[in-house]
């Protein structure tokens, strides 16, 4: 019987040195780092340019779209669409919180430290638990997860301010001992953008990896990748600590730029959200979920100047209407590309 | 060569499959008369099962016309083709595990137009054929044996009164008492004029049930003949299956 | 022991009857949740919010008729159309794809209720007002008559249910293509409509639900969340596909919710549920009362 024609499971066939080390990949690694390099050069003049409005928003899609990043790790390179990725974030909010209020002075390097902690704690838990679990019941078991945080969260008022959450104030971006100063609008948004650019870079490498390699291939074809002899679960727990990780990291961002952490952002909702940019923007490809983030929140920005409320409700139709026609997303097309 | 009449009952005009990116079926054609039984042998992995899957409209060609009854059905869905009165019988037999033998018959009987009166005759018809199913009939599927699972899956695909019947290697993995129990199957079903296009292994019994073969290589019919040619003409069976 | 004396029976057996009712009724809805399931491999997350709508139809009729039991059936029927519609035009296009994709669809869809429901009915909660008071004595309390009626509606509908699978013609359809649709298409099987048909019993069923849970509580646009969150882990706990399984699981978590609210606030009863659902990924996860196959 004619066998699949689906290339071999490890695509690693293709020899990985990095973009410059390729022959006649040159000219596509030029055009990329070209790109790479405007919309970076656009992201910093941003604040200088735009009304503080924009410069916040424009901020906060950089978070989401971390997040979003984070969990494309998991649908876009491991085949798990998981809907756990609130309770990362919330954890990395609260962590970073938990370290604001009771630490004094408030460092940001350690409300960070508390922060990715806490997700990668919550990260190995849920991991433990789900990543024996195929697909579906993957997706509802971390869907479940966030749950149980969101309710402990919800609940637990004395340590965390229950549904009001907790105030605190921002840190100064400091080296300790060297300088010590307050964000500014401008410096705040140079801050995330450095993070979510070196966490880009991170994840970009990581995935080019022989690890995550072997990702792609369990979810190009889980049963032969592990026939060969991988640790399946292995891998899968590492990917969803990876995931985690970043995903506290847009948490911490969001604290510390909001000064706050509320429940609402644990429930399970705003997992799906991070899953909707996924979709919109193109799974797999890592940019994708940042443009997707930037696309529903335009969206949803646009749309609520028209419908003033429930604006949601076209939001949800266009979503569904991408899942039908436009699975790829908006950046899918262009996914071989962006991976190499 | 058996004279066909003009119209087949049922014809396959040049068709092509894929699965995926892999192309299957290069150009199959072939055609069954009316109470023909006919005979398609040929290596593991050649195209017979997804043949008989692009008759029931299991597997929808990409190129190539499927008719029946001089009725194109070719992009018609399955469920159709089955009410038209084509019978399929899988490998692997795939009777409902989980309803019982009456219940697995009546997923062919309880049809459009069919009297209770009709029911009730085409019933007793199939348990005086397969008096084990009678036994059996308020049993699961699947706790049936293999020999007795064959025959409900032949005898559900009898439920629809079909004008043929598609077998896919009904003998595989029975013990040789039940291939010839098989082979009277196939006598009775020729005899109530039900057409059989027959794929199978085991090549002595297509040889003696059919009266015409095909046979396929690599997704294309290389060899039409009368089975008595065959049996007696052994180089031709050697060259394609190297039995 | 004696913190097993300090348990008042009486209360236990108010509880008792408590979690039997919502038991009940959470079994109604998760039946139509893993029946889909089970003969599509579907996991709706719109449920919750057929379960919502149920309810605003409810209250919509109600108010309208001024019969409870009109607007019962009106809005099961109502919500049963409406899955129909949802099918057709957000899963049926996904059917030969990945089943991530049907997830994220229904997702959508459930976002788009929610809103919708927002957005037709405000925020604010409204009552479905019980279609008879009266009460009658169980120990020191008036434990209400509507109660008990919803407990049995609700056990009625899906007894119906489950005559209607093992007997007649379009049961036996339903059992086939769930458990070999390709075959039951070879058989002449309309699976297509069968599809669509188990759909909108789903969601009539999930409708009912919530015109029956109505007059509980309030009705409010985002008691959908609540109810998915909990037959989902009904249906994990239960095993997915399993009609028996679910109902069983269904009362079995609804009474332990109900004796945890017992001590601790019902906010955190819900933990129970939680930790049902973990221990049986643990030990059991193709479900606490799988017996075989469905």
């Amino acid at each position: 019987m004619t066998a699949q024609p689906h290339t071999d499971p490890l695509p690693a066939s293709r020899e990985r040195e990095g973009p410059a080390g390729r022959v006649g990949e040159g000219r596509h690694a030029a055009i990329y780092w070209t790109g790479f390099s405007v919309i970076l050069a656009l992201l910093v003049i941003a604040p200088l340019v735009l009304p503080e409005f924009w410069r916040r928003f424009l901020t906060e899609i950089l978070i989401w779209g971390l997040l979003a990043m984070s969990s494309d790790i998991l649908i876009g390179y491991t085949g798990m669409v998981s809907f756990g990725h609130s309770a990362f974030f919330g954890l990395g909010m609260y962590g970073a919180a938990a370290s604001l209020t009771s630490l004094e002075p408030p460092n940001l390097w350690l409300a960070m430290l508390f922060g990715l902690a806490a997700a990668a704690a919550v990260a190995g838990f849920v991991a433990y638990f789900s990543t024996r679990l195929r697909d579906i019941y993957f997706a509802i078991t971390t869907l479940i997860f966030s749950q149980i945080f969101y309710v402990v969260i919800f609940t637990w008022t004395e340590v965390t301010g229950g549904e009001n959450g907790l105030t605190f104030s921002r840190p100064p971006l400091a080296l300790p001992g060297l300088f010590s100063v307050p964000f500014t609008s401008q410096t705040l948004h140079w801050f995330v953008v450095a993070v979510v650019t070196l966490s880009y870079l991170v994840l970009r490498r990581i995935t080019q990896s022989p690890f995550g390699m072997v990702l792609q291939s369990i979810r190009e074809n889980e049963p032969r990748t592990r026939a060969i002899g991988y640790p399946i679960e292995r891998y899968k727990i590492v990917a969803v600590m990876l995931s985690g990780l970043f995903a506290g990291l847009a948490g911490v961002l969001y604290a510390v730029q909001n000064q706050f952490a509320a429940p609402d952002f644990v429930f399970f909702l705003v997992s799906g959200e991070a899953v909707i940019y996924n979709v919109i923007g193109g799974i797999g490809t890592l940019v994708g979920p940042i443009v997707g983030a930037a696309f529903f929140l335009l969206l949803r920005e646009g749309l609520s100047r028209f419908f003033t409320e429930y604006y949601l409700i076209p939001v949800g139709v266009i979503f569904v209407a991408m899942v039908i026609f436009m699975p790829q997303g908006l950046l899918g097309f262009m996914r071989r590309w962006l991976n190499e | 060569m058996t004279r066909v009449p003009m119209q087949p009952l049922l014809a396959v005009e040049d068709i092509h499959t894929y699965y995926g990116k892999s192309h299957i079926l290069h150009g199959v054609s072939m055609e069954v008369g009316n109470g023909e039984v006919v005979g398609l042998l040929g290596r593991n992995g050649v195209g017979k099962s997804t043949t008989l899957k692009a008759v029931a409209g299991l597997v929808h060609p990409s190129g190539g016309e499927v008719r029946f009854e001089g009725r194109p059905i070719t992009r018609l869905p399955a469920h159709r083709v089955a009410r038209l009165g084509v019978g399929y019988v899988p490998e692997e037999r795939r009777i409902f595990p989980l309803l019982t033998v009456i219940e697995n018959l009546r997923t062919g009987l309880d049809r459009h137009g069919v009297t209770t009166a009709r029911k009730k005759e085409l019933l007793e018809k199939v348990y005086a054929y397969f008096p084990v199913l009678a036994e059996r009939r308020s049993q699961a599927g699947g706790t049936l044996s293999g020999g007795e699972q064959q025959m409900l899956a032949i005898a559900r695909a009898m439920m629809l009164e079909p004008k043929i019947i598609l077998l896919d290697e009904p003998t595989e993995g029975l013990m040789p008492r039940m291939v010839s129990q098989i082979r009277e199957i196939i006598e009775v079903l020729h005899r109530e004029h039900v057409a059989v296009l027959l794929v199978e292994q085991n090549v002595p019994l297509t040889l003696e049930a059919s009266q015409r073969i095909y046979i396929l290589e690599k997704g294309v019919v290389r060899h039409h003949a009368p089975a008595v040619e065959l049996q007696v003409d052994d180089a031709v069976i050697h060259q394609y299956l190297g039995v | 022991m004696e913190f097993l004396q300090t348990i008042p029976f009486d209360q236990l057996l108010i509880q008792t009857i408590n979690g039997i009712v919502t038991g009940m009724i959470l079994a109604l809805v998760a039946s139509g949740l893993t029946l889909i399931f089970g003969i599509m491999d579907v996991v709706n997350f719109a449920h919750g919010e057929l379960f919502m709508l149920g309810a605003y139809f409810g209250v919509i009729v109600l108010g309208a008729t001024g019969d409870f039991w009109l607007a019962l059936v009106a809005a099961s029927l109502i919500i049963a159309l409406l899955g129909a519609a949802i099918y057709l035009t957000t899963l049926r296009p996904l059917l030969g794809r990945d089943p991530l994709t049907t997830l994220l669809s229904t997702f959508g869809v459930s976002l788009g209720l929610q809103n919708y429901a927002l957005w037709q009915f405000g925020p604010v909660a409204r009552k479905i007002a019980e279609p008879f008071t009266g009460h009658f004595s169980l120990f020191y309390l008036d434990y209400p008559w509507y109660r008990l009626v919803i407990a049995l509606l609700s056990a009625a509908i899906i007894g119906a249910l489950w005559l209607f699978l093992k007997f007649g013609t379009f049961g036996i359809w339903i059992r086939a293509t769930t458990q070999d649709r390709v075959m039951a298409q070879a058989m002449g099987i309309p699976v297509p409509w069968v599809l669509t048909v188990v759909f909108a019993i789903g969601a009539g069923m999930a409708g009912a639900s919530g015109v029956l849970f109505g007059p509980l509580v309030g009705v409010n646009p985002t008691m959908g969340l609540d109810w998915i969150l909990k037959t989902l882990i009904v249906v994990v706990v239960g095993g997915m596909g399993n009609l028996a399984g679910s109902i069983a699981a269904a009362i079995f978590i609804s009474l332990l919710e109900a004796y945890a609210a017992l001590w601790v606030s019902p906010a955190q009863a819900v933990i129970v549920s939680f930790v049902v659902l973990i221990l049986t990924l643990l030990f059991r996860p193709t479900g606490l009362f799988a017996s075989s196959a469905k």
